[in-house]
């Protein structure tokens, strides 16, 4: 026990003593936090639209009214032709334009059919496409308050739909990052600074004397890993911190059942950098696996960032193996759903199992003798 | 202590050790002399249970690195020939480290490593990483007597350490007998064996020669002469090699060692053979033979 004790008080000084580990330990969460809390948006807000109004009669003001009554929208430019449009779009200020034709209050009232263009950037498709169905909500809306104030009723036939957004009524983006970064940080601290942190023994040659000592291999492994454990659980703690009272994420399961995911998940990444250092012999080829083979697909691939079911099937097999694809699926479930271990118990055993397989793979390559 | 019989190790397609027999007294110091590439350090490894071996018999204090791997590693100190300490702890906190994983204190072991450690001890809040060459090794050396062991390997301690140092460490080396501590030590200057109870001297693999150091100086079998020229010693050694009787030489300092094919004496042949061939204030002597001559002619023989 006064062993480990002693490897690990060791491991901290390593950690403690060298900026590039402190760096990466806390430079890349707050950084990747500050990166997605508020620079990378996906959300629609206070959208910036230009407003070409040719008939400026009541009705038009009254939809234009209607558009702007919430904070998705601003009206940014006036203007007053077609050739405008174009201008504007171009100099890259409005991401939708809305050309309210003449006659449209006449075409209200006669013909009961009045046309309204919306014109979106479609440049960033997604952004594009929800500007637009949100426009055309809102005038829906107004077509239907319009209605029942002109003639007293609704229009003769209607099928309300009711969309709810459960788990993230107000579409945040939070909602997925932030149970995201978990899953991606934890992957990179765990598996990059393990594999590194016992290659570099091995490249030192401290290891030579270690294994010379009467110290049993896994006490070494354990000394390293055990910090690390700890670490990757602070910081875990802190960004689910961060998450609930700065972006308002919700975390509805029970803390024990979250405390034992987080842990379970952290032991298979964990196992994952042991199993890298038996495979890479340097420092440099650790890190190169663990970001090139690990870090990038792990991040495209584990639904952080693309829907896995979007996929073609030979990348859907290869989330598969990915642990964060059953992490995400699990931390997502457990904050945003509320969800108790039934719910994931499929996604826990697979993790249960990677983490048994990874452990005997490393137990069997791990050297107690050099070379 | 050691008992090495016909042990061979090979590396994919380069024979490291090709069938050594060996064995260390209790308590003497213990010399294995070669080149770099000699096998001496995969020699080393294999005592001290860290590599195995395909062929032969290795026992140490009575056990077999390769089944007791264990009971070794807990009675024998090891010194890498690669500094292997942490240069980003403190000279206290590496050697508490290590305290620490063979059980011990520093404190309890504070009689057998006072005289080294007394010597870095002003620099005990410094990084291992900031000291000299000489003070890393002081300090690994601590590292590796702070359990008592009972056989201790170094491997090449005094390679790449100024002449001071290297005396200082072998001073060292020499009081740790009073201790009861086998010593087996690996190097790549002759002149440090001399300092050794009994010496191997190993090349390519092989064991060339065991013996006390002085019977290995007199092993040598024919005259040696150290000359030297005006002109310098790599036109005396063309010279030489182009003479009908020339039978080895190489330099030795400001001079060269050189030894006849014939066995009479020929002092004055040479000195008339060299002044014909242009070279200018030639001096010639007999000398004594050193390690490093019987070694070079081990090493040309084999």
């Amino acid at each position: 026990m006064d062993r480990l004790k002693g490897i690990i008080k060791k491991e901290f000084y390593h950690i403690f003593r060298d900026k590039r580990t402190l760096l990466i330990l806390f430079g890349i969460p707050i950084v990747q936090i500050v990166l997605f809390g508020f620079a990378i948006s996906t959300e629609i807000k206070e959208v910036k639209v230009a407003l070409l109004n040719q008939s400026k009669e009541v009705s038009s003001h009254q939809l234009v009214n209607k558009i702007l009554s919430t904070s998705y929208f601003k009206v940014d430019e006036i203007l007053e032709n077609e050739e405008a449009i174009n201008t504007s779009f171009k100099k890259g200020r409005i991401k939708a334009a809305i050309v309210i034709p003449p006659h449209f209050e006449e075409d209200i009232l006669k013909n009961k059919e009045a046309k309204v263009q919306i014109i979106c950037d479609a440049s960033d498709p997604n952004t594009g496409t929800q500007i637009g169905a949100f426009l055309e909500g809102q005038i829906q809306s107004f077509l239907y308050e319009n209605a029942q104030k002109t003639f007293g009723s609704s229009p003769p036939i209607q099928i309300n739909t009711e969309i709810q957004m459960r788990y993230n009524p107000e579409l945040k983006s939070a909602y997925t990052f932030v149970p995201g970064l978990i899953t991606i940080i934890l992957m990179l601290i765990c598996t990059m600074m393990t594999s590194i942190a016992i290659t570099r023994e091995i490249e030192t040659g401290t290891m030579e004397v270690l294994l010379a000592s009467p110290m049993h291999p896994s006490i070494i492994i354990l000394g390293k890993v055990i910090p690390y454990l700890a670490l990757s659980f602070s910081i875990a703690v802190f960004i689910l911190f961060l998450g609930k009272f700065v972006f308002g994420v919700p975390i509805l399961a029970h803390f024990g059942l979250i405390t034992f995911e987080i842990l379970l998940y952290c032991l298979v990444v964990l196992a994952l950098g042991i199993f890298i250092s038996t495979v890479a012999k340097t420092q440099q080829l650790a890190l190169m696996i663990s970001l090139f083979a690990l870090f990038l697909p792990t991040m495209l691939l584990s639904g952080f960032i693309f829907p896995i079911h979007n996929m073609p099937l030979p990348l859907q097999m290869v989330t598969k193996v990915i642990p964060a694809t059953y992490f995400n699926i699990i931390i997502k479930a457990l904050m945003l759903k509320g969800a108790t271990i039934s719910e994931i118990l499929k996604e826990t055993l697979v993790l249960a199992g990677m983490f048994v397989v990874l452990v005997g793979v490393s137990i069997k390559r791990f050297n107690i003798r050099l070379g | 202590m050691i008992s090495i019989r016909n042990l061979s190790k090979n590396y994919e397609e380069v024979q490291a050790l090709k069938n050594i027999s060996l064995e260390v007294k209790p308590k003497e110091i213990f010399g294995l002399i070669g080149p770099d590439g000699a096998g001496k350090t995969t020699l080393m490894r294999i005592l001290t249970s860290l590599l195995l071996f395909d062929e032969g018999e290795v026992q140490v204090m009575g056990k077999s690195p390769i089944s007791d791997y264990q009971f070794i590693r807990n009675h024998i100190g090891y010194m890498p020939g690669k500094f292997s300490l942490y240069e980003d702890l403190t000279v206290e906190e590496n050697l508490s480290f290590f305290a620490n994983i063979f059980g011990t204190t520093i404190e309890k072991s504070y009689d057998l490593i006072k005289d080294i450690y007394q010597q870095i001890e002003p620099f005990k809040k410094r990084k291992a990483g900031a000291l000299s060459g000489g003070m890393k090794q002081k300090l690994a050396l601590c590292a590796a007597l702070i359990h008592y062991p009972k056989i201790l390997f170094l491997d090449e301690p005094t390679t790449g350490v100024d002449p001071v140092s290297r005396k200082e460490f072998w001073h060292i080396i020499q009081q740790l007998h009073h201790h009861d501590i086998t010593i087996f030590v690996s190097t790549p200057y002759m002149d440090e064996a001399n300092l050794c109870d009994r010496i191997a001297l190993i090349d390519k693999g092989e064991i060339l020669n065991v013996d006390l150091p002085e019977n290995i100086s007199k092993a040598f079998d024919k005259t040696l002469y150290a000359i030297q020229c005006h002109e310098g010693n790599y036109q005396l050694i063309k010279k030489l090699r182009e003479y009908t009787h020339f039978d080895s030489v190489f330099p030795f300092g400001e001079e060269v060692h050189y030894t006849d094919a014939r066995a009479t004496d020929i002092e004055s042949d040479i000195k008339l053979y060299l002044e014909e061939s242009g070279l200018t204030s030639i001096q010639i002597r007999k000398t004594a033979s050193t390690i490093e001559d019987v070694f070079i002619s081990l090493m040309n023989k084999n």
